[in-house]
């Protein structure tokens, strides 16, 4: 397949500050990486006439974290569907560690380390939020029918499994919601909820869709942590976003996806500099942070000599820079 | 009217084999539907699986009883993988469909007319309880509420039953694999996620509910020594979603004490209303309409319940907060 690889498994690595190149060699979409962990070779699916997903070649690099990037409808979370087995393609063969996963069944999959969570948020409403996350414990015994009636069989991994629970909780800042029914979450809440409940399957590969869609910007921050961290724990991040930043400060590499086709792959910094993915997704102003009042004078200031915008001319009105920026000042008086 | 006759009628009920027999199967059905949200509307065909195949292993094939005990809750655990491997892995709904017609089936292929030598027909079966009572530890003569020693041992068997199923059903629904079960309930793809086979647990609790429901089939047709199709309609399954939808639909006890409230409520109604219309206070009712309109009483008292507490008499208020 690929040479994987190039540094022997056993050899000790810091995965948070590994720096050697993801790619063999040149970066390009359907490139080659130096140890992937999914490879996935003329994945496609139709709908009705409609190619949802058309992907030639894709790695997935090991210990990095991927973001999976794309304007709506390019077929990012059904190329999710079709790698969990949620979803089975029309052609394709894809592999997971080398394990040939075409056509396995879902729960198979997330028994092989591959877990994902869900871009509409699937939590157990009536069931607690410990229950939810006692629920992605693998190994407990006592989810066996013949066993079940027997709490001596399943009680002592019961109790691991709560000590783990209330680990991840703690980091999710959900411990002091653990006994309510997880239905009384908030949209934000069921998105932790969901991640770490899929961390409780101690996974080599998460794949998390739109995680940070409906959290609290508060949150966010921790959250990336968390998601970061997972990399020294030695597991795989596979995520769709639309956050920019996100994508920015925690991805090691970025795949585009537009049209059902990837058309883009690469770290970060690179991917956001190709012309072909500013027009099909990020658009012109993409790198301005209008959370504070420098980015916005830099957008005016960018707006004001491009020649498409109104910014600049009479017709500006109040979006002019010097209404918007008188303004800013009078805030920062305050 | 004879208020003392009236009550002691609704507590023989409370204790009857056949209330013993609805609770049995609606426990059933709460493994079903209240645990892992499998639509059984079929429930009065796996009672009719588990009778017929209890009389038929006896009068056919000479089967003692333990023997045809096995045989009939066998009989309901293929019905249940029949129904389920279809449907198990299409939604809800088709479950539904497909139990609801299997059923119906069963039934009409009880009643088929060339099989009566095994089936009896429409005229059903009768005398295969003679190896249940030999088994009568209580000896003849005369027990509390003009019970002979017959109603007094199909009274205790039934019961225990009841109380060994709810107790196993409770501790299966404590364990973990009670909690994938809930899970399924909720969400089956985000359980299918973290790595359980969804399909196994849902196949796994369609056959426990079914043999609950076969079991009851034999503790319902037992004390009667008599089986007749017609007994097995649509109308029994429903009456068994009362008696759950009553109770509670995911605890032990709903199913057991909706079954009781149901078989009270008619039976007060009936001997009111029958009281009533002898004393001459109802004159626009005949004691033959007043038997159809208790089952009109208790749609009431269900449209009521689900009103004002839609929860059951024994489920969680805040279970349902969120649905």
């Amino acid at each position: 397949m690929s040479e994987q690889n190039a540094v022997p498994r056993h050899e000790k690595v810091d995965y948070m500050t590994d720096t050697r190149p993801i790619a063999v060699d040149e970066t390009g979409p359907g490139c080659k990486k130096r140890d992937p962990i999914v490879v996935a070779e003329n994945i496609s699916r139709s709908f009705g006439g409609i190619n949802a997903v058309d992907v030639e070649y894709l790695e997935i690099p090991r210990h990095k974290i991927t973001a999976l990037i794309g304007p709506n409808g390019a077929g990012k979370t059904t190329l999710f569907n079709l790698l969990t087995g949620f979803d089975t393609p029309n052609s394709g063969k894809w592999q997971f560690e080398g394990h040939n996963i075409a056509g396995v069944s879902s729960y198979k999959l997330a028994r092989l380390g591959m877990v994902r969570t869900f871009q509409l948020t699937k939590v157990m409403g009536k069931l607690t939020v410990m229950e939810n996350m006692r629920l992605g414990a693998a190994d407990q015994p006592g989810e066996r029918l013949s066993k079940a009636l027997f709490k001596g069989i399943w009680g002592g991994r019961e109790k691991e499994i709560t000590a783990q629970a209330n680990v991840l909780l703690e980091k999710f800042k959900l411990d002091a919601k653990k006994d309510d029914y997880a239905a009384s979450l908030s949209g934000g809440q069921r998105k932790l909820l969901e991640m770490a409940r899929s961390l409780m399957v101690r996974p080599k590969l998460v794949m998390l869709d739109e995680p940070m869609a409906g959290v609290n910007p508060a949150l966010t921050q921790s959250l990336l942590d968390h998601i970061k961290n997972l990399k020294s724990e030695g597991m795989t991040v596979l995520f769709v976003e639309h956050d920019m930043n996100m994508v920015r400060h925690i991805a090691d590499w970025v795949v585009v996806m537009a049209e059902g086709k990837i058309v883009a792959e690469g770290p970060p910094a690179d991917v956001m500099k190709n012309p072909a993915v500013i027009d099909a997704y990020l658009g012109a102003h993409h790198d301005v942070d209008l959370g504070d009042a420098e980015g916005i004078k830099e957008l005016e200031a960018e707006l004001e000599a491009d020649e498409e915008s109104i910014v600049g001319t009479e017709n500006a009105g109040i979006i002019a820079p010097e209404i918007v920026v008188s303004g800013l000042d009078d805030k920062d008086k305050k | 009217m004879d208020f003392a006759s009236i009550l002691s009628n609704a507590f023989g009920e409370l204790i009857s084999p056949t209330t013993a027999a609805y609770a049995l199967a609606a426990l059933g059905l709460a493994v079903h539907f209240g645990y892992s949200g499998l639509l059984n509307f079929g429930q009065a065909g796996f009672m009719a699986v588990g009778a017929y195949g209890f009389a038929i292993s006896t009068l056919t094939f000479k089967a003692p009883f333990f023997l045809a005990l096995l045989i009939a809750v066998v009989a309901a655990a293929v019905f249940a993988l029949i129904l389920g491997i279809p449907t198990l892995r299409l939604r809800a709904d088709y479950l539904a469909i497909v139990t609801i017609a299997a059923a119906e089936i069963v039934r009409y292929l009880v009643t088929t007319n060339g099989w009566t030598a095994v089936t009896g027909s429409a005229n059903g079966l009768a005398a295969f309880e003679g190896g249940f009572f030999a088994m009568n530890p209580f000896p003849p003569g005369t027990y509390p509420m003009g019970m002979n020693n017959r109603d007094v041992f199909i009274r205790v068997v039934g019961w225990s039953l009841v109380i060994v199923a709810g107790l196993l059903v409770w501790l299966l629904m404590r364990s973990p694999w009670g909690r994938v079960l809930k899970g399924i309930r909720e969400d089956e793809n985000a359980v299918r996620s973290l790595g359980k086979n969804v399909y196994a647990y849902k196949m796994q609790a369609l056959i426990i509910g079914g043999v609950l429901g076969a079991l009851a089939g034999m503790i319902f047709t037992l004390p009667r020594g008599a089986i007749q199709p017609a007994n097995y309609g649509t109308e029994l399954t429903f009456f068994l979603w009362t008696c759950l939808l009553l109770g509670g639909m995911a605890t032990v006890l709903g199913p057991v004490i909706g079954a009781m409230i149901f078989w009270v409520v008619l039976s007060l109604t009936q001997g009111i209303l029958s009281g009533l219309i002898e004393s001459g206070i109802i004159t626009w009712l005949s004691t033959v309409q007043a038997g159809q309109l208790r089952f009109i009483l208790v749609g009431v008292a269900l449209m009521l319940l689900m009103i004002f507490r839609p929860q059951g008499v024994f489920g969680n208020k805040k279970e349902l907060a969120f649905a």
